[in-house]
């Protein structure tokens, strides 16, 4: 499994730890999830993750997750959340927009639904680990036409489904485990769907879809958050 | 701008969303079973149904379905399809290939043996009938790996189920289309346990 393991853990924890390296990032992050808890959180996050390069950290891992275990997951739920926030977002501009009529408005309502109720899941499932749910960022979309649209909406979800995916390997429970996959596969039938309307091919991957760590997601994002 | 297949899909919806996921993948099942009858319990199933725990278990029942989702692409390219339904049987076939191959490698890396190769049966004989069981398949592997991700204790391997659910469900979202279904039916995908996925499957499985 060694090939395995290298590329999972340079999209993993790794990523992350890096990002918790750059002061730039992890600001942009961190006001993302919400503030000092999220500050708090993130600082549980990188010790329930735990360091695959310094074994000085393994004591440390041990004694923050025994403290104060599902800091990771509180972590990676808002995360989430934060990406649907944006991406119902998304969809409420688009409908607003006039752009879209008829079946393709229907389907663009029904995936706008299907991320709203994503957001309340992963709101419930944050309090449900005794944190609270990031704030929902002001979010700002290019809406020029149709197909632009259609674009930026297969972009989105295709980074979406990344962005789920990147993070499976990172979850301690079994439960947030569960729900985050429920979710990761919808996102993904969304990708290929409007990947299919723009004859685009459905698996841009090829046969296993990549992972996107937090660091690689963040800056793609950030040109639609305005506050 | 105009999608006859998302058109049809926006149509239809509301009549699929009012099912729920289980009572659709076990309608597929059944109308399965009773255009074959014969269920027979292959020797794997039994097998199977008797592995308790570890992740060389859940990749063999992974492997498994690969087998079955492969062999049923390549048969189905003797169907005589059209352009679309053909290119979509040999993309996704070819993708289920490379999933039963880099499931053989991780049970070998894990120190195990690999699943043997059932031999399948699919009620299949046009473009129709493929493509609607295309579906079920796609959308029960989908949840089949859902419901199994949870188990694995690797996080390794956990990462290369999660890269190969992914591309299920983009697969069950495109043949959805092209039946005119709603590609994503729920918000949030149905997870399945192995002895309802293995009820599923048991109709195509002739040895």
């Amino acid at each position: 499994m060694a090939e395995t393991r290298v590329q999972y853990e340079a999209s993993g924890p790794s990523a992350i730890e890096d990002l918790a390296r750059d002061p730039a990032s992890r600001k942009r992050f961190l006001s993302m999830v919400g503030g000092a808890g999220g500050a708090s959180a993130f600082a549980l996050f990188l010790a329930a993750c735990g360091s695959s390069r310094k074994k000085t950290t393994a004591t440390t891992t041990s004694t923050t997750s025994a403290a104060k275990p599902g800091g990771g997951d509180l972590m990676i739920v808002n995360y989430a959340l934060t990406l649907e926030y944006l991406e119902t977002a998304f969809y409420k501009d688009v409908i607003n927009s006039g752009l879209f009529k008829g079946a393709q408005l229907d389907t663009i309502k029904t995936f706008g639904d299907q991320e709203a109720q994503h957001v309340s899941a992963l709101e419930a499932a944050v309090q449900k680990l005794g944190g609270t749910p990031a704030a929902k960022p002001k979010t700002k979309f290019p809406l020029k036409d149709a197909n632009s649209v259609l674009q930026l909406a297969a972009t989105v979800e295709n980074l979406g489904a990344a962005a789920y995916l990147g993070q499976a390997g990172n979850i301690q429970s079994k439960e947030v485990l569960a729900a985050a996959l429920s979710i990761h596969s919808v996102e993904a039938r969304h990708a290929s769907a409007l990947n299919t309307l723009l004859g685009k091919d459905v698996q841009p991957d090829g046969a296993f879809a990549k992972p996107a760590s937090m660091s690689e997601v963040l800056p793609k994002v950030k040109p639609f958050i305005v506050g | 701008m105009s999608d006859p297949k998302l058109a049809a899909s926006g149509l239809t919806g509301v009549e699929v969303h009012g099912m729920t996921r289980s009572a659709f993948i076990l309608r597929g099942a059944l109308a399965a079973g009773s255009v074959y009858g014969a269920a027979t319990i292959g020797p794997f199933v039994g097998q199977a149904l008797a592995m308790s725990g570890g992740d060389v278990d859940v990749v063999n029942f992974a492997l498994t379905l690969e087998y079955l989702e492969a062999d049923f692409y390549k048969k189905a390219q003797a169907l005589g399809l059209s352009g679309t339904a053909m290119k979509l049987a040999k993309e996704f076939g070819d993708a289920e290939s490379q999933h039963v191959d880099a499931l053989t490698q991780t049970v070998k890396k894990l120190g195990g043996a690999p699943a043997k190769k059932p031999t399948f049966q699919f009620p299949i004989k046009d473009e129709q009938s493929f493509l609607m069981l295309a579906q079920t398949l796609e959308d029960t592997g989908v949840s089949a790996y859902n419901g199994a991700a949870p188990q694995i204790q690797s996080k390794e391997v956990l990462g290369a189920a999660g890269s190969i659910v992914q591309v299920e469900a983009r697969h069950a979202a495109a043949i959805r289309l092209q039946r005119s279904q709603p590609p994503a039916p729920a918000a949030f995908d149905k997870t399945l346990q192995k002895p309802e996925v293995l009820k599923a499957v048991k109709p195509l499985i002739k040895a």
